[in-house]
């Protein structure tokens, strides 16, 4: 009754029942799994708590990666934010998103604790653009909750109907989605329409299609951890965007569509593998080398 | 109808660096674990594709060796797993190879050994922590496990008529309801294999006593990886 594998499914459920895209997304999960709606609420609470945790071990404590390439920007940021905050040409909100964002890329890369929403390298950008929101317009946990429910439902279209895997399509298919599922989030936590929640996801995903999944000896860091914090402020710039009352000229079950389809034309030199791109540059074999990371040209 | 929970696009929660290539790495080695029914002495990975290309900045190979070591995917011990396993005297090496064409990309085949006795899986990390095992010794099956999601049960039993209503009717007389169940011969000589994905646990004594009845090899319980 409350299935959906589209967005625009998703979204009829929500005019049909006159309701929000949360409301849709958490019962479809009481009714695929049989849990009760406090017991599926309280999980993703659960979710939130490890997220929140995962920004405050790199904003109090930074670890250095093992490759000793990412580790050091929280804290600087941290700093500038702290000292020279009327320096900053970007809005506070954005910076602190970006900032939080960076915080949980770093934790990740540091080997800790995080969740995969919608994956580990694409971690940051939710988290980063929803607290850092949520700390600006003062909004209750349960708006926030409710932002994740609506970011859960438009991932799993994605993981329908293309993937959200960077092995298959790039990182436009890991941060891409993310920042999709951010600017839907962030929609509706301040109060946009489900009509502009996926006006949102759309102009956000298609700002990054063909992004390419091309680590620095493969590692979950470089351009990872950076990116990720640059994409949070795109996912609240796809958010006022559509707030604005701009909408996206393509549906974005059709941008889904296109960024599967990019996915397949990548090549897989593309695709997480370390043998094109920034993986290939000058500085990343100088580093790869230093580290004995030895990339493997299976293709 | 859709194939996802909210929790597998909101999850899993994991250690990181990478959900494909080390939360599902985890779940690899631990699906190997149990299959294999016991600590090996010795295990061998042959990686794949971008597991071949990218493991070491992924911590795939930790990861991998962790699920084996029965860790969570969430387990913060993960990182220090080549010192577990050599405190714990397990023999580990990995090798990068070509499993041929048809592999996913994220593909692994981990070989077991204790003493006289070898078993291999051959699986795949398809993204976000979900994972697909296509052989075991040199059978082929098609088995799904998800990090995060389900208390998975892995049940080797007779091929014979009858033993999977046993099972069934055995879990569900428990209250446990059973999201999905999937069965294969995996060897000559009527040996097969089942693996169900349950909603809830099933307690320690209830898994010795579906071990107890006729037919049945043995039974192992995955923890939910979360």
């Amino acid at each position: 009754m409350y299935d959906f594998t589209t967005c625009e499914k998703l979204l009829k459920l929500a005019q049909k029942h006159d309701t929000s895209l949360s409301e849709i997304v958490i019962r479809y999960e009481c009714a695929i799994s049989d849990n009760s709606r406090n017991k599926i609420i309280d999980e993703m609470k659960n979710r939130a708590k490890v997220m929140k945790n995962a920004i405050n071990k790199s904003m109090k404590d930074p670890e250095i990666s093992v490759s000793g390439m990412t580790g050091e920007s929280t804290k600087r940021m941290k700093k500038f934010f702290s000292r020279k905050k009327k320096n900053l040409l970007l809005s506070e909100v954005s910076y602190k998103a970006m900032m939080y964002a960076i915080a949980t890329g770093e934790t990740n890369a540091s080997m800790g604790c995080i969740v995969a929403f919608p994956t580990a390298g694409a971690s940051g950008v939710i988290p980063g653009a929803f607290f850092a929101t949520q700390e600006k317009l003062k909004c209750s946990d349960k708006k926030l909750i409710e932002a994740m429910f609506t970011a859960s439902g438009i991932g799993l279209t994605i993981a329908e109907n293309a993937t959200l895997a960077g092995s298959k399509g790039g990182c436009q298919a890991e941060i891409g989605s993310a920042v999709a599922m951010a600017a839907a989030g962030l929609t509706e936590m301040r109060g946009g329409t489900p009509e502009q929640c996926m006006h949102a996801a759309a102009l956000g995903l298609k700002n990054l299609l063909g992004l390419t999944c091309d680590p620095v000896g493969g590692m979950v860091e470089v351009p990872c951890v950076k990116r990720g914090g640059l994409a949070a402020t795109f996912a609240i710039s796809a958010s006022d965007l559509a707030m604005s009352g701009v909408e996206s000229f393509i549906p974005i079950d059709e941008v889904i569509d296109a960024m599967g389809k990019i996915g397949r034309l990548l090549s897989p030199k593309l695709r997480e593998t370390a043998l094109g791109g920034l993986a290939v540059s000058k500085t990343a074999m100088k580093t790869t080398k230093k580290l004995g990371i030895k990339i493997v040209n299976n293709f | 109808m859709s194939n996802y929970s909210v929790f597998d696009i909101a999850g899993p929660i994991m250690t990181g660096p990478s959900s494909s290539h080390t939360a599902g790495a985890v779940k690899l080695g631990q699906m190997a674990r149990a299959l294999f029914d016991s600590t090996p002495d010795e295990v061998q990975y042959l990686l794949h594709g971008s597991f071949g290309t990218v493991y070491k900045g992924h911590a795939t190979d930790r990861a991998l060796l962790a699920g084996v070591m029965k860790m969570y995917t969430s387990d913060a011990r993960i990182k220090d797993a080549f010192n577990i396993a050599d405190e714990k005297g397990i023999k580990y090496k990995f090798t990068v190879g070509d499993l041929g064409l048809g592999y996913h990309p994220n593909s692994v085949k981990i070989t077991l050994k204790k003493g006289n006795r070898k078993m291999s899986m051959t699986g795949s990390s398809t993204g976000g922590g979900n994972v697909n095992i296509s052989q075991i010794d040199d059978f082929n099956v098609d088995f799904k496990g998800i990090a995060g999601k389900y208390f998975t049960i892995v049940i080797s039993h007779k091929n014979q008529v009858g033993i999977l209503s046993y099972i069934t009717t055995f879990i569900s007389e428990r209250g446990i309801n059973i999201a999905n169940m999937q069965s294969s011969r995996v060897a000559e000589g009527g040996k097969a294999l089942t693996i169900a994905n349950l909603d809830t646990a099933v307690g320690l004594p209830d898994i010795l006593e579906l071990e107890k009845l006729p037919g049945i090899h043995f039974v192992r319980s995955l923890t939910k990886v979360t």
